[in-house]
């Protein structure tokens, strides 16, 4: 699905990512853990496709194309996704109209047709009922005024919309109580299928106690210094980043 | 902030749609500016005596004017001499009688434009009465209109048909003397529409004025003048187009509207005219006065406008709310981008009790476009409970664009509730790239977000006429992103 060699990339000239390198399989979940500063959002970002996330060197095969050759758009309509820690506020425009938006871009790119209208309200209403997000909800300009846990069930939303293969949650668990966590994993629970890969960027192990992941690998001065099973996490939560981080170096 | 430049300029990299030139012959005034062109004008529209007069006392009261320069637009001085003042298409015969005998070569040109011209096309229920440079081709509908007594023409037949309702308005809410641009059109007005709704009609479709400017060295003066009588209703809808050219050309047009004792009238402008190249080369000066008159109590008048062409702007529509609780409304959109320049703005002339106005401005600068909303709310001494509020958002697309926010707020009445509400934001390099991690180009993206900035007035347009402008406001700020 997804093969990082060696990446290096830097912001503002400043070098972030330092020779990272990870490979997903198609239907796995992947965490990756790590401190302050390792370099979590700028993976994110780097692979999203974000503009000023310098790719130094290094490649990024997304099932089997050249990641780092297309525009942002290009890549959200091969099925990257990306959840947002901060989801952005748009005024005026509805969250209905956002997504339908969204949906029928990424099917032009594709060379598809736009979705039937009919068919993509139903859609979006049986998805937006078990996410807990209201009717008022698709309604409301997009994610504006919305808390914390609306706007990441938004994500989710959005995720479960836009069908992805691989689904990037970066701090989806940031600013979360435990029972808006609940309802975020379980959202993204019942999107778990073969074809579809999950990458889960964390700070805290409490996530994935509810997204529990095939890996685990510890991000630290911008490359992976460790991986390993479900386990890790835990270890991670037991003794700290420094503790792991220095072992390994 | 370098990237974001960028892709602003790519954006505001637009191609201008409507730049086609029709190849059709005009029939040209004499070129410039004297007594002899008005009475050229007055004598091709066979206009009565009064009206002669009346044009030729506003061209030697234009003649001791000068040119405003209050407004934040800059322009070299405009040679008045070098304009042609009136430009019919040449017709093989006298007035046509029906759509089959008008030149198909104009008909292709509203086709291209998007105007429905022909009956059967007119599903929509919308009347156009398309005035091609000065001379209104064909108005459509006039039937079913004169069923319910409605008068919809051009104003040259109203002149003719309808005279005593011509003059008794006239001039009546933009005095001859009013402004250099006022005084100007006064004197060589060659078209517009007149519209008379009786009273207690509620007009059946809405009503609707093509304009295009199409012949080179033109100006465009039409003079639109709409009545809705006690009780009466009507909404209206204007566009307007103009092809490509190297030089300026100058728009100079009067509106007036009447509206009587619980009347209402709903104006709506979507003016696209030709903008001027990236470099700021040719384009429209759209130099216009648009007021209405709530004489009657209770009426109301609401101006709407999606202001996105024209290399400069200058126009303010008005309303003098003199009627005891009349109501005046102005929803505007303004985008600029490239080098245009628009000032743009209204007025709230509170002379009754109880008048109520309401103003929203939307100001969208791009490129290296200026963009000031100017606006005047005054309430007389007389205008007991009067309230206004006024909302003024300004949305920056990269750094080298400006917008400013000039309000002029004066009341004589202690009674008086006055609210000014103002924000300038920007779009922020985060809402792009959220919006194209769902897949939607920065472009797109762009049109999707000035749309919501804009939401509050597109609602205002008529349902047909909102689907447009909200394209309309994609386009006109395509290659300001990347």
């Amino acid at each position: 699905m997804l093969e990082i060699k060696d990446l290096y990339a830097s912001v503002q000239g400043k070098e972030i990512l330092k020779g990272l390198s990870l490979k997903i399989g198609a239907g796995e979940v992947h965490a990756i853990m790590g401190p302050n500063g390792a370099g979590k959002s700028t993976t994110s970002y780097a692979l999203a496709g974000r503009e000023g996330y310098d790719v130094t060197s290094g490649s990024v095969t997304f099932k089997g194309e050249d990641l780092l050759a297309l525009k942002a758009e290009e890549r959200a309509a091969k099925g990257l996704f990306l959840a947002f820690q901060y989801p952005l506020e748009i005024p005026g425009v509805s969250n209905l109209t956002f997504l339908k938006t969204a949906v029928n871009s990424q099917a032009r790119l594709r060379g598809e047709a736009d979705l039937d209208a009919v068919q993509f309200l139903k859609f979006v209403r049986t998805t937006a009922k078990t996410l807990n997000v209201s009717e008022d909800m698709l309604k409301r300009p997009l994610n504006v005024g919305f808390s914390g846990g609306e706007k990441k069930r938004n994500e989710v939303l959005q995720m479960a919309m836009l069908k992805p293969s691989l689904a990037i949650l970066d701090e989806t668990d940031s600013g979360l109580d435990i029972d808006a966590l609940k309802v975020v994993a379980e959202g993204v629970n019942a999107l778990r299928a073969p074809d579809r890969s999950f990458l889960v960027i964390t700070h805290y192990q409490r996530l994935l106690d509810y997204i529990v992941p095939d890996f685990v690998h510890v991000l630290a001065g911008g490359r992976i210094v460790r991986s390993g099973d479900k386990s890790l996490a835990l270890l991670l939560e037991e003794q700290g980043y420094e503790a792991l981080t220095e072992k390994a170096a | 902030m370098t990237q974001e430049a960028d892709t602003l300029k790519e954006l505001a990299d637009q191609k201008y749609k409507y730049g086609f030139v029709s190849d059709i012959e005009s029939e040209l005034a004499p070129k410039g500016l004297s007594e002899e062109t008005v009475r050229y004008i007055s004598a091709k529209k066979n206009e009565p005596d009064w009206m002669l007069d009346w044009r030729l006392a506003a061209f030697r009261r234009w003649k001791t004017m000068t040119e405003p320069k209050w407004a934040r637009v800059h322009y070299p001085p405009i040679d008045f001499q070098d304009a042609y003042y009136y430009a019919a298409p040449k017709v093989k015969k006298p007035a046509p009688a029906s759509l089959d005998e008008v030149d198909p070569e104009l008909i292709k040109t509203y086709e291209k434009l998007g105007i429905p011209l022909s009956e059967q096309k007119m599903l929509t229920g919308v009347a156009v009465d398309a005035v091609f440079d000065s001379v209104s081709v064909a108005t459509t509908f006039k039937s079913k209109l004169e069923e319910v007594g409605v008068i919809f023409c051009p104003i040259s037949e109203a002149l003719a048909k309808h005279p005593d309702l011509v003059r008794k308005y006239l001039g009546t809410v933009v005095p001859v003397a009013d402004n250099f641009y006022a005084t100007l059109n006064s004197a060589v007005f060659s078209d517009g529409s007149f519209v008379y709704i009786p009273e207690g009609v509620r007009c059946p479709m809405e009503l609707s004025t093509y304009f295009r400017i199409n012949a080179s060295n033109t100006g465009q003066f039409e003079r639109t003048i709409i009545i809705a009588d006690k009780g009466a209703y009507v909404s209206y809808l204007e566009g307007c187009t103009a092809p490509m050219r190297d030089e300026n050309q100058l728009h100079a047009a009067v509106v007036e509207l009447v509206a009587l004792e619980g009347a209402e009238i709903k104006y709506s402008t979507v003016q696209n005219w030709y903008p001027g190249d990236e470099t700021g080369k040719g384009g429209i000066y759209n130099f216009v006065t648009k007021r209405g008159d709530c004489r009657g109590a209770n009426s109301k008048i609401s101006w709407t406008q999606v202001e996105t062409g024209s290399s400069i702007t200058w126009k303010y529509p008005s309303c003098i709310l003199r009627g005891e609780n009349s109501v005046g409304e102005f929803y505007s959109i303004a985008i600029a981008n490239h080098f245009q320049q628009a000032d743009t703005g209204t007025k709230m002339i509170h002379l009754g009790k109880n008048t109520k106005s309401r103003i929203i401005s939307k100001g969208i600068s791009a490129g290296s476009a200026q963009n000031t909303y100017r606006g005047l709310v005054r309430v007389h001494h007389k205008a007991e409970g009067a309230r206004n509020f006024t909302q003024c958002d300004s949305l920056l697309l990269g750094s080298k664009c400006g917008a400013h926010t000039v309000p002029y707020i004066e009341s004589r009445n202690p009674s008086a509730i006055l609210e000014h509400e103002a924000t300038t934001s920007k779009i922020s390099d985060d809402q792009l790239f959220y919006c194209q991690s769902r897949g939607i180009p920065a472009e797109e993206a762009v049109a999707l977000i000035v749309n919501g900035f804009c939401k509050e007035v597109l609602q205002q347009l008529p349902m047909e006429f909102a689907v447009e402008a909200q394209k309309l406001v994609g386009i006109s700020l395509e290659g300001s992103v990347g």
